[in-house]
């Protein structure tokens, strides 16, 4: 009887003290939920949302209390990616979408100033001092942050013209057609 | 010939005897035509001529662009009016970039590529090269560029090319009559086409309920062992690609796969016309047979007409339709409504259908009665009163695993459903905004890899200028250190 005590109290007491040591020697130190979060946003630090950058907004995320529907470039798909992870409903019904964009420079009015090349996270604008600037349209993701540098209101955030291609059947009882 | 079932579909009332017996005719030249640079799949094509150039018949308009793409020929000679968007014949109704053709009324050919005298001499590339230069795409409907599927043989091991003439579509007469009236090109043109696949063996499948086409066929295939005709039960969709290769060799075509992969590949009949045309003549595809049909139009005919002619002028020739309810371009199970009659016949333009209101068995869907009517009858082996429950609650990824992407769209579902649920309609939407999505997915990956990218370059930009610094730093330091060395010497020295 005092051996089965013993032995079990030991073993207790053993086994405790390595979870313990393991709980503090493993301790994941940052949220994984703001990492997977953090995936899921377009990267780009435009800073739409009202946070500095990305993962200060996947942080206020996964804190919760936070609006999924902030990221403007991310449109649609990215607000759903956000609801799916953090098992909300995607209610975009406040969410204006505003559907897709890209940022066109007005070549009257652009004087070569490079401001905006320098606040394009994704290298979507090519020019030199001086010189006409332009918008490489396929590798602009509309954050808009060139179109509110820019001194001289050449830039303007164009919306994307729907295709046949991306045209696709709207939803049954859907009286809007979605492109 | 032995033959395998295919599962579900459905027997709708045919209707074809509107126009079956209506002999193929000729369209009368129309004052403009309106020639789409996109009427395939892929990338639409280019341009090669300027607004005001005169060109003659089967001059080249705009060439392809890119590995999947299909060129575009003058049906007639004329001028170029303009090159401008106008309502694209989609359901969409939006615009898309049209070739105006003026024509002079001389119908004067220009300068084709010469005939090829043995095609069976020639490699499998030339055969290829005159299809793809003559613009020539699957009359079926689908529209995909026929030389890119002609290279099939390149990358898989073929046995048989099918040639599709099972024309199930309800009212369609349109390869019916060809088959009737153009045998010999179209056994010709599929033996063509085999040589160019590689394949050694031809079949032609036929419904039975073209009996005069099956003799006609039969005929011209007669003097060739390798091409053989085998009539196929009536049953919508017989003449899917998937359920053609079933019916006929018993192979089932894994999800996601080519027919290909099987060792078929499926061709229409109005195809290997077409081919035929552009190797023995170098004819490129100027024209196609289109079913005008339906309770509202006045003559139904199957009416040979130049692709881009506007579906008004087509009309008009068939006596007009009035009271329709609706029109539609195609069949009536997978055609798609017209947003507007004010488009042109373009090269998948197979039917133009004025339907009454009766015909169209337009009804207000009301509650599933769970009945199972539609997973009897799906063809596809679905079960589309779940996939549909899934998406009318927006679970786009619930209906993906359960197989929305394998529906072909044919529409059987809605047909036999009694409460006149919508059903095909939701997987079309499913489909499309899975795709949309996929496509938002691949943006956002690309403005990812360039955000890093990006700041990768600002990091290295950086590092390398504190090297820089640091390495000016050290050799101040060093040359301080020297000059103060070199004073403390000479200050000894003095001393």
């Amino acid at each position: 009887m005092l051996l089965d005590v013993g032995s079990l109290a030991v073993m207790g007491v053993t086994l405790g003290a390595m979870l313990g040591t393991a709980a503090k020697l493993l301790a994941v130190p940052v949220n994984p939920i703001e990492e997977e979060l953090q995936a899921l946003l377009p990267g780009s630090q435009c800073g739409q949302c009202g946070f500095v950058g990305c993962s200060q907004y996947a942080a206020a995320l996964a804190k919760g209390g936070t609006p999924i529907t902030l990221c403007a470039p991310g449109g649609k798909g990215t607000i759903e990616a956000l609801a799916k992870r953090l098992g909300v409903s995607a209610d975009t019904d406040g969410h204006e979408e505003k559907g897709p964009e890209v940022a066109f420079i007005n070549e009257d009015l652009c004087i070569g100033c490079l401001r905006c090349i320098g606040e394009c996270g994704s290298d979507a604008i090519v020019g030199a001092p001086k010189q006409l600037h332009t918008v490489i349209s396929d590798a602009c993701h509309a954050c808009g942050k060139c179109f509110k540098i820019c001194p001289t209101e050449a830039i303007v955030m164009k919306p994307i013209a729907p295709t046949i291609a991306g045209w696709h059947w709207s939803k049954p009882g859907d009286t809007h057609a979605t492109h | 010939m032995k033959l395998f079932p295919i599962m579900g579909g459905i027997h709708p009332e045919y209707r074809k005897e509107l126009t079956s017996e209506k002999a193929i005719v000729a369209l009368p030249l129309p004052e403009a035509l309106y020639l789409p640079l996109q009427q395939h799949m892929g990338a639409p094509a280019g341009t090669t001529v300027e607004p005001g150039d005169l060109v003659k018949k089967g001059q080249l308009l705009a060439r392809a662009s890119g590995a999947i793409s299909a060129a575009v020929h003058a049906p007639t000679s004329g001028r170029i009016e303009a090159i401008t968007e106008i309502t694209a014949p989609h359901p969409s109704g939006l615009p898309t970039l049209t070739i105006i053709l003026v024509p002079d009324g001389k119908d004067e050919w220009a300068e084709l590529p010469d005939a090829i005298a043995d095609p069976f001499a020639v490699t499998p590339q030339v055969i290829r090269d005159r299809v793809a230069q003559s613009g020539i795409v699957g009359m079926g409907g689908a529209t995909f560029p026929s030389a890119v599927k002609l290279g099939l043989g390149t990358s898989h091991k073929l046995e048989i090319l099918l040639l599709n003439g099972a024309e199930c579509e309800p009212y369609l007469t349109c390869d019916d009559r060809i088959m009737r009236e153009h045998a010999d090109a179209v056994v010709d043109g599929a033996r063509i086409m085999a040589h160019a696949l590689g394949a050694p063996k031809v079949i032609i499948a036929v419904e039975t309920n073209k009996p005069q086409a099956i003799e006609a066929l039969g005929k011209a295939a007669a003097a060739f062992d390798n091409v053989s005709v085998a009539p196929v039960p009536v049953q919508y969709p017989m003449g899917a690609e998937r359920h053609l290769t079933q019916a006929i060799t018993g192979r089932e075509t894994p999800a996601r796969k080519l027919t290909a992969d099987v060792g078929v590949v499926v061709h229409n009949v109005a195809t290997a016309r077409a081919v035929h045309d552009a190797v023995r003549q170098g004819r490129p595809l100027l024209s196609r047979v289109v079913t005008v049909s339906g309770g509202a139009v006045a003559e139904p005919k199957n009416v040979e007409v130049l692709l881009g002619t506007k579906v008004t002028e087509l009309l008009k020739f068939c006596g007009g339709a009035q009271g329709a309810k609706r029109f539609v371009s195609g069949g009536p199970m997978m055609g798609q409504p017209l947003p507007s009659l004010d488009v042109p016949v373009v090269k998948g333009t197979s039917g133009i259908l004025g339907l009454t209101l009766a015909e169209t068995k337009e009804a207000e869907p009301s509650p599933c009665i769970r009945c199972g009517s539609c997973v009897t009858y799906c063809p596809c082996g679905l079960v589309p009163v779940e996939m549909a429950s899934f998406i009318r609650h927006e679970k786009l990824e619930e209906a993906a695993k359960i197989g929305v992407q394998d529906c072909v769209s044919c529409g059987s579902c809605s047909y036999i459903c009694p409460s006149h649920i919508p059903l095909v309609h939701y997987f079309n939407y499913a489909k499309g905004r899975i795709a949309a999505l996929d496509r938002e997915r691949r943006k956002m990956e690309q403005t990812k890899a360039l955000v890093e990218a990006h700041n990768a370059r600002l990091e290295r930009q950086a590092q390398a200028k504190r090297e820089a610094a640091a390495k000016a730093k050290a050799a101040k330091e060093a040359a301080e250190a020297a000059a103060q060395a070199q004073s403390s010497t000479q200050g000894g020295a003095s001393a």
